[in-house]
């Protein structure tokens, strides 16, 4: 399946969307991903969240911590390559038990075109759950939701950073050839 | 550019006169000296102290301004905190939060490590910085005079507005509040929130 081919295959998006709202969340941060363009458009086109570009996803962590302490619950959507820029930050829900809710989107993985990318791919379990992370692997779209609100109510009901990650094969590779 | 380190600024006396005027407002300080400055003279429920987490103070800041919009936040970080994390600089100005103030107590060094110079004791310029990120307001406070400018400033003004405090090396000796990151939750949420529950 090619990326443009997995934007408009959006049914996990719309799933996550509907989740995300159901869960009290009302802010998202980002710093964007091709698989991520139908839940980031669902959430922007939605007044009841607010979507927000980050310029490094650690960044993301920070706001969760400030928004959990002001009552709001939030949601980082990235690209597995920034789960490495998330790795100190990850500390601070780690030290305060505060919630951190990160979807992630996944490179580096079967039908990869970028053999750049299979580093960090690979290391996104291993760098997450050493920084205490508890990781959820969804490697079907039906999978995607079933996950989601796993993680939502782990992450706000016991204060627990979780990430759901969307496997590549989910989502599409993305086709160097054209 | 470098004044004699006794005719500089003293950072808990910069604080101490800005937080004199904090009302309801909720700060947010970086790891290590901003903290325990923080501590120090307006010790508070409403504090968020930070004990790790590097470059992130303003970004914890923003997430607090979006939750808490009818109340001032105040950012207390230090310059190597904000270099750490200085395109959260543009992500605030993109946001906009106009209860947002951040206050950079630069010392132009690592105080915590052993006082190693920092990128501000260069060439790098942290209210030109906020400038080119998009605050419309900045203001750098480099005496007396201009200190006493600092508690109207950032109080007063439609943010998000940044202020640099040019200070000398710390005179206090450190002062820790709480060190339980779950309790530090507790203490502010109930206070913010009137809620106790985790």
């Amino acid at each position: 399946m090619s990326q443009a081919a997995a934007q408009t295959d959006d049914g996990w998006s719309r799933q996550v969307h509907a989740l995300a709202g159901e869960a009290g969340i009302s802010l998202v941060a980002t710093v964007p991903d091709a698989g991520l363009t139908q839940l980031l458009r669902l959430c922007s086109d939605d007044d009841r969240f607010r979507v927000v570009t980050l310029s490094t996803e650690e960044e993301g962590v920070g706001m969760a911590y400030g928004a959990w302490l002001g009552g709001t619950r939030s949601l980082l959507c990235l690209q597995s390559s920034g789960a490495g820029n998330c790795i100190n930050a990850l500390a601070l829900p780690a030290f305060t038990r505060s919630p951190c809710l990160m979807l992630v989107t996944m490179r580096g993985q079967e039908g990869e075109g970028n053999p750049a990318q299979f580093p960090m791919g690979r290391a996104v379990r291993a760098v997450f759950e050493a920084m205490g992370v508890v990781v959820m692997e969804a490697m079907t779209k039906e999978e995607v939701p079933v996950l989601f609100g796993q993680a939502a109510d782990l992450a706000f009901g016991e204060g627990k950073a979780c990430a759901v990650l969307v496997a590549q094969q989910v989502i599409g590779v993305k086709d160097f050839a054209k | 550019m470098t004044a004699p380190e006794d005719s500089k600024l003293k950072r808990r006396e910069v604080l101490a006169g800005i937080l004199a005027a904090r009302g309801d407002a909720l700060a947010v300080s970086s790891l290590g000296t901003s903290t325990y400055d923080l501590f120090a003279v307006s010790p508070a429920p409403e504090n968020a102290y930070l004990w790790n987490a590097m470059g992130l103070t303003a970004s914890v800041g923003l997430g607090l301004a979006i939750a808490q919009p009818d109340r001032r936040i105040l950012v207390i970080a230090g310059d190597g905190d904000v270099m750490m994390g200085i395109g959260s600089l543009s992500v605030i100005a993109a946001q906009a939060p106009e209860n947002l103030s951040i206050l950079v107590i630069d010392n132009e060094g690592f105080e915590e490590t052993g006082g190693q110079a920092g990128l501000s004791a260069f060439r790098a310029d942290i209210a030109e910085i906020a400038r080119g990120s998009g605050f419309r307001e900045t203001m750098v406070a480099r005496d007396e005079k201009d200190a006493a400018r600092l508690a109207d400033f950032l109080w007063r003004r439609t943010g998000p507005v940044l202020a640099v405090a040019k200070v000398g090396a710390s005179s206090d000796g450190p002062v820790y509040p709480c060190m339980d990151g779950p309790e530090l939750v507790r203490i502010f949420r109930a206070a913010v929130l009137g809620d106790a529950s985790p």
